[in-house]
């Protein structure tokens, strides 16, 4: 995502140092090991393509290899400080069930996903055409996401289901906004509890 | 042999351990150990690193012996530069109990009576093995191993190492594997005990001096070759290529697959001891580390590194998965890899670029944690 540097450097920012972090879809680790390097973090990755397998290991990170759903059961309660989401919510069928595990073996969930209801997404509804941004990069045939949800349905997702929002961060152009996120954030960032 | 990714030649020793208790309560005694280094032992002894063996391979892992055409079975894995990298790394690997490549096993003789064990060899397990290897690298001066790394049967070894001596070892490297024996692996080690013993050359054991029972035991081999490829390796291999044009409408191999595990078998009872296999397949069986067998305290300090092949029916991904589930439960730093792959459980010893990219990070690593001195 285009905003990932400064995303990243929010999360980072959000964990306390020697943290115990899962990162549920964790790609090639990159998150990880930053937060390995700069917070001391005790971190492990969860990751169903091989190739980035190798680059985890490279990195010298520990990863299990497997879908979300299978790998996340595997671990005991509250063992966690935060699980992180890193830009796979919008790829997880089960929404509810993972959620829930989330907050089985961990404090916090740390869930960032894109902005279905940005503006350019917007446009592109209004002409016709299902949305392509920079942040929605895919065409219909061949996104991997499963899930096209706003900032505002997150919100209502947390309220009925009674998750505390703990912090929540909107992106533009490698920049935080404030200001109707819902309309004018390409992605966004929130921390939630049980 | 001027080949500067080998070790060159290499030479089995051997050193001889007064006695070795068994779990089964019987002792061996005067129990000789072949095996082979590679590398060199640096001043602080923490670049050691242990190959335990698959079922029926030996202490020769890498490099040639005088004069031979083939290297050691895991050459491709041991040497400089490799993912064993023998000029960082000190690299040991012996044969192990019950085997018949120099370490006491059935065929050796008994210091009790001057005569071949046979079926007074007493039984033994794969935690039997492993104290042996402890009592080898004590003897080679080793205090902690950098890693302990094997497949299947080695696997096995690599997770009984972590549960007898999780204090000994700073990583674990086991690949296609399991942390017990599965009905599937009991029911096809019996056929083949069965296939030995059904064998009258087979005497009770008692065949030393006299005929191998070849037959039965080439049998057994030619079923472990079937389940150490794969449907799709087999096909890709033989298709149904006849060896000849036509059929012959006898009960002679027609087909290249039959002349292959013929000659496989015809192979491997030259080499191999047939109360051996009995009783490692034996201890392959009894193996069971699963559950709350595995997690002790000091296994949170051990690094784990875990390969499975997504086509390998005979230790299957879901066994090596177990693994890491049961680490989940712990501390433990483990990563698990399911390599893609059509060759079956024999993919370990050929998906060499794979397993190198993966062992060479891991242990370079760890290394460097411990620091290079």
């Amino acid at each position: 995502m285009p905003n990932k540097i400064l995303e990243y450097r929010k999360i980072i920012e959000l964990v306390d140092e020697n943290a115990k972090i899962l990162d549920l879809g964790c790609g090639d680790g990159s998150l990880m090991f930053e937060l390995k390097t700069k917070r001391n973090a005790r971190v492990q990755g969860i990751e169903r393509d091989e190739k980035l397998i190798y680059v985890c290991v490279e990195k010298d990170l520990t990863v299990f290899h497997s879908s979300i759903e299978n790998a996340i059961t595997a671990y005991p309660g509250n063992c966690f400080d935060y699980v992180i989401l890193y830009n796979t919510f919008q790829q997880i069928e089960s929404i509810d069930t993972i959620i829930k595990e989330c907050f089985r073996i961990g404090k916090h969930a740390i869930v960032s996903f894109p902005n279905f209801a940005y503006i350019s997404a917007r446009k592109d509804l209004l002409f016709g055409k299902s949305p392509v941004t920079k942040n929605l990069p895919y065409q219909w045939y061949d996104s991997p996401n499963l899930r096209f949800l706003s900032i505002k349905d997150f919100e209502n997702f947390c309220c009925k289901n009674n998750y505390k929002i703990l912090n929540s961060f909107f992106f533009r152009e490698k920049k935080e906004i404030a200001f109707f996120p819902n309309l004018l954030a390409q992605t966004a960032t929130f921390v939630i509890s049980k | 042999m001027e080949n500067p990714n080998s070790i060159g030649t290499v030479e089995t020793q051997y050193v001889t351990f007064d006695n070795l208790t068994l779990c089964s309560g019987k002792e061996l005694r005067k129990v000789i150990v072949a095996y082979e280094t590679y590398g060199k032992l640096n001043a602080s002894k923490s670049n050691a690193i242990l190959i335990d063996h698959a079922f029926t391979g030996d202490a020769h892992a890498a490099g040639f012996h005088k004069g031979a055409e083939k290297p050691g079975w895991w050459d491709s894995m041991i040497g400089p530069g490799k993912a064993f990298d023998t000029n960082k790394y000190f690299v040991i690997c012996s044969n192990v109990l019950g085997g018949c490549a120099g370490t006491t096993g059935p065929s050796s003789i008994n210091p009790q009576n001057n005569k071949r064990y046979a079926l007074d060899f007493p039984f033994i397990t794969i935690s039997d093995m492993v104290v042996l290897q402890k009592k080898l690298t004590d003897f080679l001066g080793i205090e902690k191993l950098l890693s302990v790394a094997g497949g299947s049967m080695g696997g096995m070894q690599v997770l009984q190492w972590a549960v007898s001596f999780p204090e000994k070892i700073r990583s674990a490297i086991p690949i296609s594997t399991t942390m017990k024996h599965s009905p599937q692996q009991i029911a096809f080690n019996e056929v083949a005990r069965q296939a030995i013993m059904a064998d009258a050359d087979w005497n009770d054991g008692d065949y030393y001096g006299k005929r191998q029972p070849v037959k039965g035991l080439s049998v057994a081999r030619m079923m472990g070759h079937i389940t150490y490829m794969s449907d799709k390796s087999m096909e890709d291999k033989f298709s149904r290529d006849l060896k000849n044009r036509n059929y012959s409408f006898s009960f002679n191999p027609d087909f290249e697959v039959e002349g292959y595990l013929n000659y496989q078998g015809s192979v491997f009872v030259k080499r191999f001891d047939a109360n051996s296999y009995l009783y490692i397949t034996k201890a392959m069986d009894y193996f069971d580390v699963s559950g709350n067998n595995f997690l002790k305290k000091d296994t949170d300090n051990i690094n784990f590194l875990i390969i499975s092949f997504a086509s390998d029916w005979l230790y299957l991904p879901y066994q090596s998965e177990e693994i890491i589930r049961t680490l989940a439960l712990s501390n433990c730093k483990a990563t698990y890899i399911e390599i893609k792959s059509s060759y079956g459980h024999d993919a370990f010893l050929i998906e060499i670029e794979d397993e190198t990219k993966l062992i060479r990070h891991f242990l370079s690593k760890l290394y460097k944690e411990v620091g290079s001195a």
